[in-house]
């Protein structure tokens, strides 16, 4: 298929999760709705690196709440519109994104992974004793109940604009898999060094990785202080984000931009309902209990489950 | 006229290990240079600082008068110095048609002028493989092929950045005598089509066949060079040997 109809087609599918969303007419779906669409986009953006380079990132919180927390900033010097600061937060992340691979791509396999780590503990940090953003106290952000131009409700409005963001990231992710870039980022994931004896520029292709791996986490955390209205770095930060980042593309499968989005999709729905019925503490561990699973019976996720079937 | 390659007293350690002691090489164009040496003598090393893999702790690499060290593998591979592998690395989640439409990307497609589009590295990948006898296994992954289909998709590989210089790392390794031959007739063509080649091989009777100059290396330091039936009468080359 080729990248067009592949939109239009994401484009619709995005369309009808919004009208049964509205069919449902409770705004909890809403609700519960922005969830999983914000792991659809997190779970993708992990997806760039970890699966399609293999350079797994635990630092996924850290990435998000500086999209958050860049929003939280501009709220209160000077109030934009959330599309606006997706951007911001996409940009300041992308940055920081770059920063860490310059700093550590020069690690393989575990020693990346606990330098990505150590990044969220020093971004953590920093945002803890930066008063300006609430500190460890936390800020609130005041939601308005409609948006300013049609009337939407507000939380609606969120779940449009991240379902949007879900459809670029899972847009870009598709495309780069099937680009020069695609084949340049699985020669990586292969063997760096055969893939620089055929060519393959691997540290500006891993750089590219990292920043755009970190730019659509950011861009996925800049809503968030509007989504809970109020923010700090426990919840900014949480554990949650970096165990369900990498546990959704294992369980959906990582070759391909459709594992982040199955994974993300099943888990996240699943983690939510969990939610109501239960308890939100039982998150972490349906994760754990589903990823031993997966580990055992499905290495290469629902993916590879299904490809093996076939052959 | 200038070497193709020119290689001025590269050095590399390891730790407080010499693998090479200030090696002096200058091939010309054309040539069909054999390189041996025992086990461990610093062979593959070298190939690793001539290509870039291993960053060299001394000395200067030219190829074609272009300085090379310095510059990251890629970039070499980019101008012309291709190598493969003594232990096949294929990339494992590629199809071997696949495997060989990376550097056709990032090489050929990298260079000015150089545009592929989607059909036409298509018919390139098959061309490669053609060339090397792997059409057949083109859709099969590379854990899937023989040790002698898996020492020809790294030549083909190596032959898509479309070389002036190969350096094939024990191409023959592990093969039976027939496909010994096959690997040697066609090392022999892509010479004769301008591809100036090193091979590195402990088969002898394949060095000789092949070689029309032989470099031995022994503990990281070049010992002989000339004709091949005179180094191997080099009495200081048969007491390397003898003495192994
Ligand atoms: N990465 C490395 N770290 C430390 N020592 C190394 C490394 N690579 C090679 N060596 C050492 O350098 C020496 C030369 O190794 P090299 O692989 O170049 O030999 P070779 O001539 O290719 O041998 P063979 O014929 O067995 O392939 C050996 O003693 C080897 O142990
Ligand atoms: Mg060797």
């Amino acid at each position: 298929m080729r990248n067009l109809p592949f939109l239009v087609l994401a484009l619709l599918a995005a369309a009808a999760v919004f009208g049964a969303a509205k069919f449902v007419g409770n705004s909890y779906v809403f609700f519960a709705g922005y969830v999983v669409l914000q792991y659809v986009v997190l779970a993708t953006a992990w997806n760039i690196l970890g699966g399609y380079v293999g350079y797994v990132n635990f630092g996924t919180a850290a990435f998000l709440a500086l999209g958050a927390y860049s929003s939280v900033a501009i709220h209160k010097l000077f109030p934009m519109p959330i599309p606006a600061l997706i951007l911001i937060g996409g940009l300041v992340s992308g940055v920081i994104g770059l920063l860490m691979g310059y700093l550590t791509l020069r690690l393989r396999g575990a020693f990346f992974s606990i330098a990505t780590l150590a990044l969220a503990v020093v971004v953590q940090t920093f945002i803890i004793n930066w008063s300006f953003v609430g500190g460890s106290r936390g800020a609130y952000i005041v939601r308005p109940r409609t948006t300013a131009f049609f009337g939407i409700d507000y939380i609606e409005y969120l779940f449009l604009i991240m379902l949007a963001l879900a459809v670029i990231a899972v847009f870009s992710a598709r495309c780069i898999e099937h680009s020069r870039l695609g084949y340049g980022f699985a020669a990586i994931r292969d063997d760096e060094a055969a893939a620089e004896a055929s060519g393959v520029p691997t540290l500006r292709l891993k750089l590219l990785a990292t920043t755009l791996s970190g730019a659509f986490m950011g861009m996925a955390g800049a809503p968030l202080p509007y989504y809970v209205t109020y923010l700090d770095p426990a919840s900014g930060f949480s554990l949650t984000y970096a165990v369900n980042a990498i546990a959704m593309p294992l369980i959906g499968g990582t070759g391909s931009w459709i594992g982040p989005v199955i994974g993300a999709v099943l888990l996240g729905t699943l983690q939510q309902i969990a939610t109501v019925t239960i308890s939100s503490a039982l998150n972490l561990l349906i994760v754990g209990l589903v990823l031993v699973g997966f580990v055992i019976a499905a290495p290469n996720g629902l993916l590879g489950l299904l490809r093996g079937e076939r052959r | 006229m200038t070497a193709l390659l020119s290689v001025k007293n590269v050095e590399k350690r390891f730790g407080g290990f010499t693998a090479l002691g200030g090696i002096d090489l200058e091939i010309q164009a054309g040539e069909r240079v054999g390189l041996i040496g025992p086990n461990g003598s610093g062979k593959s090393t070298l190939v690793n600082c001539l290509s870039g893999t291993l960053r060299q702790d001394g000395g200067s690499v030219h190829l074609a008068g272009r300085r090379l060290d310095g510059l990251p593998a890629h970039a070499r591979t980019r101008l012309g110095l291709a190598r493969s592998f003594q232990l096949p690395r294929p990339f494992a989640s590629l199809t071997v048609a696949e495997n060989v439409r990376i550097p056709l990307l990032y090489t050929v497609n990298a260079r000015p002028g150089g545009m592929l589009d989607g059909p036409g590295l298509t018919a390139r990948c098959l061309e490669l493989l053609d060339l090397v006898g792997l059409v057949r296994v083109a859709g099969k992954m590379p854990t899937d092929l023989t040790q002698i289909e898996m020492r020809k998709l790294e030549l083909a590989r190596a032959l898509a950045s479309e070389p002036t210089l190969l350096i094939a790392d024990e191409a023959m390794a592990g093969l039976s005598h027939g496909e010994i031959d096959e690997i040697l007739a066609l090392l022999l063509r892509l010479n004769r089509q301008g591809i100036t080649i090193i091979l590195i091989e402990h088969i002898m009777r394949a060095v000789m066949q092949f070689s029309d100059r032989l470099v031995v290396l022994v503990a990281g330091r070049k010992i002989a060079d000339g004709l091949p039936g005179e180094v191997v009468r080099n009495p200081e080359v048969e007491r390397a040997y003898l003495g192994e």
